[in-house]
């Protein structure tokens, strides 16, 4: 009798810690980020932009620009090949401005030079000759009469209109607020960078730093005037995303220098530029109002949401769409009427930024569900908990809900975490508001702690057809069972690139996976953005692994005998039911590939009623809560957040690490907005375009965080996979706001909140 | 644009007198912000790294002698007994790494109204030692160093030396409020000093006027009130008397950063807050 042996069992599969392949190299400083893209033989491109924030431009003089020695090439609006437009759902930006600037930083010509500082010089020699137009900068003008137009359409990008429920609802309690919220920057690490290569057959070879490279790839072909087949995207190493490199930035200019001076043409941007060169989360003004009964049970909402758009469109639309339809929160309303708008002004364009519309609004809901809680006399765990939607709940678009929903037990899985210590009689300076500028050893310093519950949809709604492409190749190299994963899917550092190989190592059974780069030599993955590559590209790389797998069985079956069923594929073998193995992959396979490539989709969503807002708008919904604690000092206005934790359902968490470490920065992207991070614009102008004037959450401002990951499997999603990186940051907000309030018993309706607005000074 | 590296102070000196359009640099990180924002083109660098003499301090008759090229870090940990006012500033600027490099020279020779170390240097009454190669050295009261927003009293062929500060006789407060807990410019910062050997009591005010500067009035009022004999306990009402005249003496303005009212309100709040530790700290040491 011989003992069958057994495969030793594929690690680094999904559910473990299985560490990132580009992890050593980000920490040692090694990995090539595309600010690093470099050719021997290639010339600088940078950007003139306009100082106006409207003006029309009556005559561009690139005479003495064209003199400077080292100069290549000076282009504007004349030369743009294809249509000077682009733009993610309505192609309204001009690649470079020809008759109108309608922002301070908008592009209006370009120069490529043998250095960055040649080429600087050059631009500004450059003779713009403007004529300053009035400036529309108040988004609440925008739908005036007289409101000057920033394009001849009207000043209108969306207005979403939700109706549900009675039409004249009453209630006997009601409250209500209005909430501003300022601009936040995504200020990733890497600004915008990128290297367009000429090629010989009269295209272009593009590395960059993007989310989505078959999107640029289209808004590219139409600037360029170019087939796809002509215009070549690689994915370039990206510092950061968060939505920000979801609009075109360097692209179709840096192709269009390559193309003009036959030169690879290398375009980077500095950290000020960067604030001018890709758009922001949209400031918003909103007025909420909540009707319930005497114990807090909700009865009706009414909320009016005005965005602030900026110049040009980009995703404004969508945004609006999710203010709108997820705008009052994980909570059950009987009647609702909403009204969401996107407007046009002639400040920064803004656009995508991680958590997109819920952001701004759960600012606003959070807020009025503690004003009722007070109203009521129900504390506000209890307030929510008691309003929270369950599974088989509808929305207010009247969607069903039809995967956990557990609003309730994150709520009380914060609540039940432990509070943090009271400070000591002799604190460390550290451990206060103010820190080390030693404003205060205790005085004016009051705790407060806040709660927040949010949900965000995932992956892209409203019926867009939102789809991945995977292939997957299955071979054996040097004696190795190797599989090769290949994705236009962004890795902007999110980890996507090791959840496809744990995907790919779960479904096959082999140890090496190589995720090739991304490049759209492979069909479109869809954006890096909406919570979404795990659920969809995840999704297409298990479709395209299992499509290899049973193709792998099926021979096996051939060369073994037996049936395909009960056969299945670990520790690079082929085994039987019980693990034994059964032959090598090598002795099925020989020198053949496998490869397979799969389109693969979530469930269809549906656009809303144009008049009621409603419909299945969306795939999926992440829900998040947090709780934060705050020290204020009271009379300063100075915070110190001592503990920010958070429950948040991931469905399933495919590499737990890397999930954690997602909630640990939308946390702190979250709290950012709540205290310090705001893009100030007056009249039009950044005035605060740097690091200096942009204040970011340092470590001495971001506390240690518990984390509660709750595994609730969508049934819809492959492996039960839930969008991770959105809801921290929506929930986190609102929290670390409620106890700001908590501590200081002032309303605060504006966030960032600022010292000032503390001490009311 | 040239690069200059003089190895010694003379040659320093002596090539300051030729380039006065050299920007003096030290620890670069005013210089070099600048620099990338393309704010400044310099015809010259004029490198102090090299310069030896620059990167000492030494004591002599109870006053330290601080050469314009020691770094944050070294105030911090070399002379945090002695000059603690300065060394509470030095730990408020920017991060680690930015405080191996900046210098309380390189501060002095920006001379922002923002600058850290400036109004410690006003409380305890400092003294800025400057040089040319053809008139020597000089000696310029730190509060009369400021002559405007980012102007300073150097001229053209004169480089920081030095700063001379007396060592502490008496407790000092630094307190700066940003709007987060580290690496931010300051919205306001207050320094106080008490003088108890002279029954003074010297202030430094930043970034809430054009320039650092001292609230003389609040002073003379303050070492007036307080009871330098008995030691008895600084009433609260004194205390705010004190912070209000402070934030008399502040002309601050509105900006990105923060606003004229706030930054007077802190100032007042910080006045109030600092002469009570200090005063605190006189009676624990009696």
């Amino acid at each position: 009798m011989t003992t069958a042996q057994t495969a030793a069992r594929t690690t680094g599969r999904i559910g473990e810690n299985a560490q990132r392949p580009d992890g050593t190299l980000k920490v040692t400083g090694e990995f090539a980020y595309a600010s690093d893209l470099w050719h021997d033989d290639m010339v600088w491109g940078v950007t003139l932009r306009s100082p106006h924030p409207h003006a029309r431009i009556r005559r561009i003089d690139v005479t003495e620009a064209l003199t400077v020695p080292g100069v290549s090439a000076v282009l504007t609006a004349d030369d743009v090949p294809g249509e000077n437009a682009f733009g993610l759902e309505h192609a309204d930006q001009p690649v470079l401005a020809a008759e109108f600037v309608r922002y301070e930083g908008e592009p209006v010509a370009l120069v490529a030079a043998d250095h960055p500082e040649t080429a600087r010089r050059a631009a500004a020699r450059i003779r713009v000759d403007y004529e300053v137009l009035p400036a529309l900068t108040d988004a609440r003008r925008a739908l005036d009469d007289d409101a000057p137009l920033v394009h001849p359409g009207g000043n209108l990008v969306r207005h979403l209109r939700l109706r549900r429920g009675a039409e004249r609802p009453t209630a006997p309690v009601v409250v209500s607020l209005d909430f501003e919220v300022g601009m936040q920057d995504q200020a990733f690490l890497g600004p915008e960078s990128g290297l367009a290569v000429p090629a010989e057959d009269g295209g272009v070879d593009l590395y960059v730093a993007t989310q989505w490279l078959h999107v640029d790839q289209r808004q590219i072909c139409l600037a360029l005037g170019m087939p796809p087949e002509k215009v070549r995207l690689t994915l370039a190493g990206v510092g950061g995303a968060f939505g920000g490199r979801e609009d075109l930035s360097v692209h179709v200019h840096a192709c269009l220098l390559a193309l003009r001076t036959g030169r690879p043409v290398k375009m980077s941007y500095g950290r000020e530029e960067s604030f001018h060169g890709h758009v922001h989360r949209h400031p918003a003004t909103m007025t909420y109002e909540f009707g319930a009964e005497c114990d807090g049970t909700l009865v009706y909402a009414r909320a009016h949401v005005l965005l602030d758009g900026g110049a040009y469109a980009s995703s404004t639309a969508a945004v609006v769409g999710n203010a709108g339809t997820l705008g009052l929160g994980p909570y059950r309303f009987p009647s609702v009427a909403v009204d969401a708008y996107g407007v046009f002004t002639h400040n920064p364009p803004c656009g995508a930024m991680r958590g997109f519309g819920c952001v701004q609004a759960a600012f606003a809901h959070e807020a009025l569900m503690d004003e009722l809680a007070a109203a009521v006399g129900v504390d506000p765990v209890e307030i929510r908990r008691r309003n929270g939607v369950q599974e088989g709940d509808r929305n207010i678009t009247g969607q069903v809900i039809d995967s956990a929903a557990p609003v309730a037990e994150l709520l009380q899985r914060v609540a039940d975490l432990p509070l943090p210590p009271a400070l000591p009689e002799q604190p460390d300076l550290r451990d206060l508001p103010g820190a080390v500028g030693n404003t205060t050893h205790g005085e004016g310093v009051r705790r407060g702690v806040g709660y927040s519950v949010t949900y965000k949809n995932v992956g892209f709604s409203e019926g867009f057809d939102d789809y991945s492409t995977a292939r997957v190749r299955l071979q054996v190299t040097g004696g190795e069972a190797v599989a090769t994963v290949h994705t236009a899917a962004a890795e902007v550092g999110q980890g996507l690139v090791t959840v496809q190989q744990q995907i790919a190592r779960t479904e096959l059974g082999v140890e090496q996976v190589v995720v090739v780069p991304a490049d759209t030599a492979v069909g479109s993955a869809g954006s890096t953005s909406a919570s979404r590559q795990t659920y969809v590209t995840g999704g297409a790389v298990k479709a395209a692994c299992e499509a290899v797998r049973t193709a792998v069985l099926q021979r096996a079956a051939i060369a073994l005998g037996r049936p395909v069923a009960g056969l299945a594929l670990d520790g690079d073998k082929v085994v039987g039911a019980g693990g034994e193995v059964l032959a090598g992959l090598a002795d099925v396979l020989g020198d053949d590939a496998v490869e397979e490539t799969v389109e693969w989709r979530h469930r269809p969503t549906h656009a809303v009623d144009p008049e009621t807002g409603q419909g299945d708008a969306h795939v999926q919904f992440a829900f998040s809560a947090h709780r934060a604690v705050v020290d204020v000092d009271t009379e300063l206005g100075l915070v110190k957040v001592v503990a920010l934790d958070t429950a948040q359902d991931v469905g399933k968490a495919i590499n737990p690490d890397a999930v954690v470490g997602q909630i640990h920065g939308g946390s702190a992207q979250g709290m950012g907005l709540a205290l310090m991070e705001e893009v100030v614009v007056t009249d039009g102008h950044v005035r605060n375009p740097s690091f200096t004037d942009y204040l970011l959450p340092t470590v001495l401002d971001v506390p240690p965080m518990r984390v509660e990951v709750l595994e609730y499997a969508d049934p819809h999603a492959p492996y039960g996979v839930r969008g991770v990186g959105e809801p921290p940051t929506i929930s986190s907000g609102p929290a670390v706001a409620a106890a700001v309030r908590a501590a200081c018993g002032k309303p605060l309706r504006r966030v960032p909140i600022r010292p000032e607005h503390i001490t009311c000074t | 644009m040239d690069f200059l590296q003089p190895s010694s102070w003379d040659e320093a000196l002596a090539v300051r007198a030729e380039r006065p359009d050299a920007l003096p640099i030290a620890g670069g990180t005013d210089v070099m912000v600048e620099l990338n924002f393309d704010r400044r083109r310099p015809g010259a660098l004029l490198d102090l790294t090299r310069v030896g003499e620059l990167q000492e301090w030494s004591i002599d008759d109870g006053t330290v002698r601080l050469g314009a090229g020691v770094p944050y870090g070294r105030v911090i940990t070399e002379l945090g007994d002695r000059l603690p006012g300065l060394a509470m500033a030095a730990r408020t600027v920017g991060s680690p790494q930015i405080r191996v490099r900046g210098t309380v020279g390189g501060n002095l020779g920006s001379a922002s109204p923002a600058g850290d170390a400036h109004p410690p240097l006003l409380a305890a009454g400092a003294e800025v030692e400057v040089a040319s190669a053809a008139r020597g050295t000089r000696r310029i009261p730190v509060a009369e160093f400021f002559t405007g927003v980012k102007r300073n009293a150097l001229e053209p062929d004169e480089l920081i030396a030095a700063v001379h500060v007396r060592t502490a006789r008496g407790p000092q407060q630094f307190c700066k409020v940003g709007t987060r807990n580290a690496m931010v410019i300051a919205v306001s910062a207050f320094a106080l000093a008490l003088h108890p050997d002279r029954q003074a009591v010297g202030t430094g005010i930043g970034s809430a006027a054009p320039t650092p500067r001292r609230a003389a009035e609040a002073e003379e009022f303050l070492a007036g009130e307080l009871d330098w004999a008995g030691r008895a306990a600084l009433p609260e009402s004194l205390a705010q008397a004190f912070g209000e005249r402070v934030a008399a003496a502040a002309a601050p303005i509105d900006d990105v950063r923060g606003t004229a009212a706030y930054r007077r309100h802190s100032l007042a709040v910080l006045a109030r807050r600092a002469a009570t530790w200090a005063w605190d700290d006189l009676r624990r040491a009696a």
